[in-house]
């Protein structure tokens, strides 16, 4: 069974490619279909496979790059990205990143930050998941409330409006996003942009889980449009952060390329996806991601407190975070099949009539 | 809105509280480590992808660079000639929430 195992040339580990394969086909199809580049699931996975922890975040970046760019081809096709926007955040989001960075290494001159950062980004992902949860509760409420007098609830009605208190601040210079159906001040999305960027730099993600929420309920975009304008500037910043960690030596290519192959099935997958699931489909499964990803960073956390139990936390949170890739992944592929086995049938019908 | 300033306000104070506690332990400064690819093992293709690697960084970084986006598009023009056999519209979209 040799051949199920190849050298890499740069770390020197031997690494199981079919996993290779398989993680980016699981990685591929959510960052696809939820619009976020995915560090959090890959680094483990890629350092489960065999590769030192520094290698698996400048391979993990690599990749991310490539899938990215091939989420963006497919969601730029359906309309789903708006150009502008994604451009002008991504100057507030590089900024952003390294006043986080720069906090980070501040905190690292008094000690160890470690803690600090899990316990903030477990603050950060229940907001997260509350203000999704309470969306979705409040945008059923509607449906119901609609319902009761006999109406239908426009298609693009929203439970949650916060974002058009923050589109009131006219600020100058004052733009229009088409794709996204905005008019704000431009400096709503770099203010939104610098402060995600902030917690992304601070936290060592790439930040697509909180840029995508974000875009939402602060800027005002449709769930659709969100998805592909973050993949968008995930798309850049990768290609940014791949040429960093390359430089420094930290990126495995043929890895990165085997990844890359699985990774362009499952962004076809995941981006297709979104073309027969509502938004509001996309926000819930994106809720029970971040509660997932936030239950494992809880069990690491807890490891030090309770010592003797540690391997079966480790061994626990790992497979918390592939098995809610797995569950995830398997439910948006069937919603893809499902939905294209429904347009082809209904093309076909349309042509024999 | 209440609830949602006052999660912001508890994050916050929690943040506030734990953080001096927590950033007490000294950090370990990180070593200086030069890595360099074992070439021994490596023939063909690997080999020279190693060797160039050795020999610089730079031009590592310039065919990474260009590489990855060149796959991420022939990938993403292949799964266009698939889809569109299969019969899938690429092109359209209900926009719905």
């Amino acid at each position: 069974m040799d051949w199920l195992y190849i050298l890499m040339p740069i770390s020197g580990v031997t690494i199981f490619w079919p996993g290779l394969i398989i993680l980016g086909v699981g990685v591929g199809i959510i960052g696809g279909f939820f619009g976020m580049g995915g560090a959090w699931m890959v680094t483990p996975g890629l350092n489960i496979l065999g590769f030192p922890m520094a290698f698996a975040i400048g391979t993990d970046i690599a990749h991310m790059a490539g899938k990215s760019l091939i989420s963006t081809m497919r969601h730029g096709k359906f309309g789903n990205v708006d150009y502008k926007l994604g451009l002008i955040m991504l100057g507030g989001t590089v900024l952003g990143f390294e006043v986080g960075a720069q906090i980070v290494m501040l905190l690292e001159r008094i000690g160890n930050v470690e803690k600090v950062v899990r316990w903030i980004y477990v603050i950060l992902l229940f907001f997260i998941a509350w203000m999704v949860f309470h969306d979705v509760a409040a945008h059923r409420r509607k449906v119901r409330d609609a319902a009761a007098r006999g109406e239908e609830l426009d298609k693009n009605a929203t439970g949650v409006n916060w974002a058009s208190r923050l589109h009131a601040i006219k600020i100058p210079p004052m733009m229009h996003f088409t794709a996204a159906g905005i008019y704000c001040s431009m400096w709503l999305p770099v203010l939104v942009s610098f402060l995600t960027g902030v917690l992304a730099g601070i936290l060592g993600i790439g930040g697509g889980l909180i840029r995508m929420p974000a875009l939402i309920y602060m800027i005002g975009c449709p769930t659709h449009v969100a998805v592909g304008t973050d993949l968008f500037e995930v798309m850049l910043s990768g290609l940014y952060g791949a040429a960093s960690y390359t430089f420094k030596g930290r990126t495995e290519l043929v890895a990165a390329i085997i990844m890359l192959v699985g990774a362009a099935c499952g962004a076809q997958v995941g981006a297709v996806a979104t073309k027969y699931i509502k938004g509001y489909g996309i926000r819930i499964a994106f809720g029970l991601c971040v509660i997932g990803c936030m239950l494992s960073v809880i069990l690491k956390l807890v490891q030090p407190y309770v010592p003797e139990y540690a391997w079966l936390l480790n061994s626990m949170a790992t497979v918390l975070v592939l098995g809610f890739v797995s569950a995830i992944s398997l439910y948006i592929t069937v919603c893809m099949v499902q939905g294209a086995r429904r347009e082809i049938a209904n093309k076909r019908q349309a042509a024999n009539q | 809105m209440k609830f949602l300033r006052s999660s912001l306000t508890s994050a916050l104070f929690v943040a506030l509280v734990t953080l001096p506690e927590m950033a007490h332990a000294a950090a370990k400064a990180a070593a200086n480590v030069v890595i360099v690819a074992d070439t021994r093992r490596l023939d063909g293709i690997m080999l020279w992808w190693a060797q160039m690697y050795n020999d610089s960084h730079a031009y590592f970084t310039i065919l990474t660079i260009a590489i990855i986006p060149l796959i991420g598009v022939v990938f993403g023009l292949l799964a266009d000639l698939v889809m569109n056999h299969i019969g899938i519209d690429l092109k359209h979209r209900d926009a719905a929430e």
